[in-house]
């Protein structure tokens, strides 16, 4: 099956039933390992059991960065390409980033409680993922905004595209700006010379972030698909209503149409 | 249980809230689905179809 | 080229003559500017500290506030989508009404600075210093506003979308005009951060034109 196949969304929607329940199995497993490793692992010299939290932190920092990628993809095959299923998947994408970069920031706040003393501290990687959960934030208000869910995928798909170039040039000047204030603390994270006992339940969590990230998105891409069916077929039963009563045409031979929760 | 140091409670509440957050991503998604399909339902029984023709209920 | 330049002369004389578009945002300025002793107390070291601070969040806004303007009114009459179907690239449209928008209502905003800066309690320099960063960071906020003032073109109520969607955009024009003012009030490295200013600035004339092109096409028809 080609890319050209899943532009389809019917296709899609075949897809997404046979597959769906084998993905939301392996995120299953995967969390399950994760969780396990997780609670196995051995206290950090510094911070203690505290540094279990790195290994549901971490994760949702990395998806909240992958997530807005995966949208500029989606948005370039809206305004590039012009591929059906493109703004779908933005649409769907954009609530399940802004969860995960919500979570990146609460758990990194119950974080840094415990190793730097403070819930908050403005040094460029937090205040950065706070810009980001805004920009996430704004999108989603943008998406709402539009009626046209076509007039509104090309606004977002512009939006995110813009944000994506936006975000390396906010992380070098939040960079900038806090060096030159100073910061209050020396933030220690565990950095890239990180303890295989560490490292490896950080990577089955990324994984089944991933994974999770993967399953609700085409959970989500589904869902929308059906609500544009829903809406282009409300459209239809108003128009064939409304043709009705010009025409004068129900005189008892066709039954009236049920209307359902409209 | 393992001995989750002086700020077990930092530790446990980050575990929940990603818990509580994923749980309401996963059941908001379910619960838009479930009623989606059954507002396609409705409609396909008061007889609109699809331009294809096909029923607006098929998931196929 | 006879095109662009009608059309520079063109806003900036709606700008300066109708509703005052371009002189409401000096007295936005000015009223921000003011608001700012109100709550930070009259403290005046404490002023001249956060004076480069109060300018610029004081220009920011005041920008904002105008960028609605940018396409609404020519959206309102039919004159946007005479000039999205004109034979002139609308990128150079876009680029050329950003243009015109900060002759009519940024260079104001710089102008009122020197003004402002006493209220402040700033000395010369910081002023001049202030003024000049201003002067080179608020085309950035112009054009990359631009970018959210034509998604939010088609919308009724845009103007609150707008600004939510244009902040995070202007977050590092103001961490370098800021840090450039402190810098050169400190006596300290003012040629890194202002050459960083402009980098964005410039960045943002082909970012800014290009974004809103795109949205002003694919949101008009």
């Amino acid at each position: 099956m080609t890319l050209i196949d899943l532009a389809n969304p019917s296709k899609f929607l075949s897809l997404t039933a046979r597959v769906l329940p084998w993905l939301a199995a392996a995120t299953a497993i995967v969390l399950a390992i994760g969780l396990y490793q997780s609670a196995a692992a051995p206290d950090d010299y510094q911070q203690g059991a505290t540094v279990k939290i790195m290994f549901i932190h971490v994760p949702n920092a990395w998806l909240s960065m992958l997530v807005w990628g995966v949208m500029s993809l989606a948005a370039l095959g809206t305004l590039v390409w012009r591929h059906p299923l493109a703004d779908v998947a933005a649409k769907a994408a954009a609530p399940i980033g802004a969860a995960f970069t919500f979570l990146a920031l609460v758990t990194g706040a119950l974080w840094g409680r415990p190793m730097w003393g403070t819930y908050w501290e403005w040094d460029a990687r937090l205040t950065s993922v706070l810009i980001l959960f805004l920009m996430y934030l704004g999108l989603i208000a943008l998406w709402r905004a539009v009626e046209d869910p076509s007039r509104a995928a090309r606004a977002g798909a512009v939006l995110t595209l813009v944000g994506a170039i936006n975000l390396p040039i906010i992380k070098f000047s939040v960079d900038w700006w806090n060096t030159l204030h100073q910061p209050a603390s020396v933030m220690r994270l565990g950095g890239p010379t990180l303890d295989r006992a560490f490292l490896v339940p950080l990577l089955v969590m990324a994984a089944a972030f991933s994974l999770l990230f993967v399953t609700l998105l085409l959970a989500a891409m589904r869902n929308e698909i059906l609500r544009r069916r829903l809406r282009s077929l409300q459209m239809m039963q108003a128009r064939a209503f409304s043709s009705e009563v010009d025409t004068g045409s129900h005189e008892g031979n066709a039954p009236k149409p049920k209307f359902g929760a409209a | 249980m393992m001995s989750l140091g002086p700020y077990a409670s930092f530790i446990v509440t980050s575990y929940a809230l990603v818990t509580a957050v994923v749980l309401i991503l996963i059941i908001a998604i379910a619960i838009d689905y479930r009623s989606l399909r059954q507002r396609l339902r409705e409609l396909d029984q008061s007889g609109i179809t699809r331009r294809s023709g096909r029923s607006a209920a098929d998931l196929r | 080229m006879t095109v662009l330049a009608a059309l520079i002369r063109r806003d900036i004389r709606i700008a300066v003559r109708v509703g005052g578009g371009a002189l409401i945002g000096v007295l936005f300025f000015l009223t921000v500017v003011v608001l700012m002793p109100f709550a930070v107390g009259p403290d005046l070291a404490l002023l001249t500290r956060l004076g480069p601070a109060i300018l610029w969040l004081g220009a920011l806004l005041a920008s904002l506030l105008t960028l609605d303007r940018l396409f609404t009114a020519d959206h309102e009459d039919g004159s946007l989508d005479l000039i999205v179907m004109s034979r002139t690239p609308l990128e150079l449209a876009c680029a050329t009404k950003a243009l015109a928008h900060w002759i009519a209502a940024g260079l104001p905003l710089i102008g009122a600075t020197p003004v402002l800066g006493l209220l402040l309690n700033l000395d010369t320099r910081s002023t001049a210093a202030v003024a000049l960063t201003l002067l080179a960071g608020t085309p950035a906020l112009t054009f990359t506003g631009m970018i959210g003032a034509a998604l939010a073109v088609t919308l009724h109520r845009g103007g609150l979308l707008l600004a939510v969607l244009v902040l995070p955009l202007s977050i590092p024009v103001l961490i370098f005009g800021v840090a450039a003012s402190q810098a050169a009030i400190a006596g300290q490295s003012f040629g890194a951060p202002f050459s960083i200013l402009c980098a964005v600035s410039l960045v943002s004339f082909v970012i800014g034109p290009f974004a809103a092109a795109a949205c002003l096409r694919h949101g008009l028809d």
